[in-house]
């Protein structure tokens, strides 16, 4: 089972959960994924120990799929 | 260690500082030697006016000491500042705090997990050099173990927890670790040991974990 996540107060909230075979579920992940990207965060998918891309399309084979804030200096 | 083009994503927040050229290890190895001149040219200054004071006029002591004092506490301040990037902030406990420790906690390994419990620091590293990611900066330990950089940064919501604030800078630096140091602000470069002794005493493990992993030999 993949799951979308956002970090947020609350710790983190899952917005989507889904399997790639399952068309509908996927289809309501792609909104809720393109739902936070219009709200302002990024997509992270982690690609191995250390390392991370961002994405700005759902991977549908992606385990976890976290959404984050920008970040800025000072 | 060689500057070399970092493959992969550039992170979007890189755009917000486009003035700024970008961070690596050749920039890093020369903004460093660039603090310790400024460094240099602090203390010398205050250091040969006292002498100079003592050897033409000894009544002149109280005034050489407070050159001494000056000299003293310029550097002083700048490893405070540096120390003070990874400062930990009031955090709000309960259940939220737990939840962002949970995903925090899968995107590290136990190594970096149990760190994290003691000193409140994330290991990470990095192609230029040991990283540690607190909640609103990181320190990049570098030129083997001789030098740690400290810079300002966070996620734009102080209302995260610690541990999800810690877990937006890490994917930011897993992502683009030459961007991530051109968003964040430099606030110190120079030894390890002077910004130990002005962090936290839980955290100071964490930067010794930090030295003792950074490659003696290039």
């Amino acid at each position: 089972m993949s799951k979308l996540v956002r970090m947020d107060q609350t710790g983190h909230t899952t917005l989507a959960e889904w399997r790639a075979e399952d068309p509908e579920a996927v289809e309501r992940a792609v909104e809720a994924f393109r739902a936070e990207l219009d709200r302002g965060y990024f997509a992270m998918v982690s690609t191995g120990p250390g390392h991370a891309e961002q994405v700005r399309e759902l991977p549908v084979d992606a385990d976890l799929v976290i959404m984050r804030l920008p970040i800025s200096g000072g | 260690m060689a500057a070399e083009p970092l493959t992969g994503s550039v992170l979007p927040e890189v755009a917000d500082v486009y003035w700024r050229p970008r961070v690596d290890a050749d920039r890093l190895r020369r903004t460093g030697r660039l603090w310790t001149l400024t460094t240099f040219a602090h203390v010398v200054p205050f250091l040969a006016a006292g002498a100079a004071l003592v050897a033409l006029q000894p009544i002149a002591a109280p005034v050489a000491l407070v050159c001494l004092a000056h000299a003293w506490i310029i550097p002083e301040l700048y490893a405070q500042r540096g120390a003070n990037v990874v400062r930990p902030k009031p955090r709000a406990g309960g259940r939220a705090e737990q939840t962002a420790l949970g995903l925090l906690g899968d995107l590290v390994d136990h190594r970096s997990r149990e760190l994290h419990a003691r000193t409140g620091l994330i290991l990470e590293p990095g192609r230029l050099g040991q990283w540690l990611v607190g909640e609103a900066g990181a320190l990049l330990v570098t030129d083997r173990g001789r030098r740690v950089v400290c810079w300002c940064v966070h996620v734009r919501d102080p209302d995260l927890p610690s541990a999800d604030r810690i877990a937006h800078l890490l994917l930011a630096l897993r992502a683009d670790e030459q961007g991530f140091a051109t968003v964040a602000n430099l606030a110190f470069s120079g030894a390890p040991w002077r910004v130990r002794r002005r962090m936290p005493r839980a955290m100071r493990p964490a930067l010794d974990e930090a030295v003792r992993s950074q490659p003696r030999v290039t």
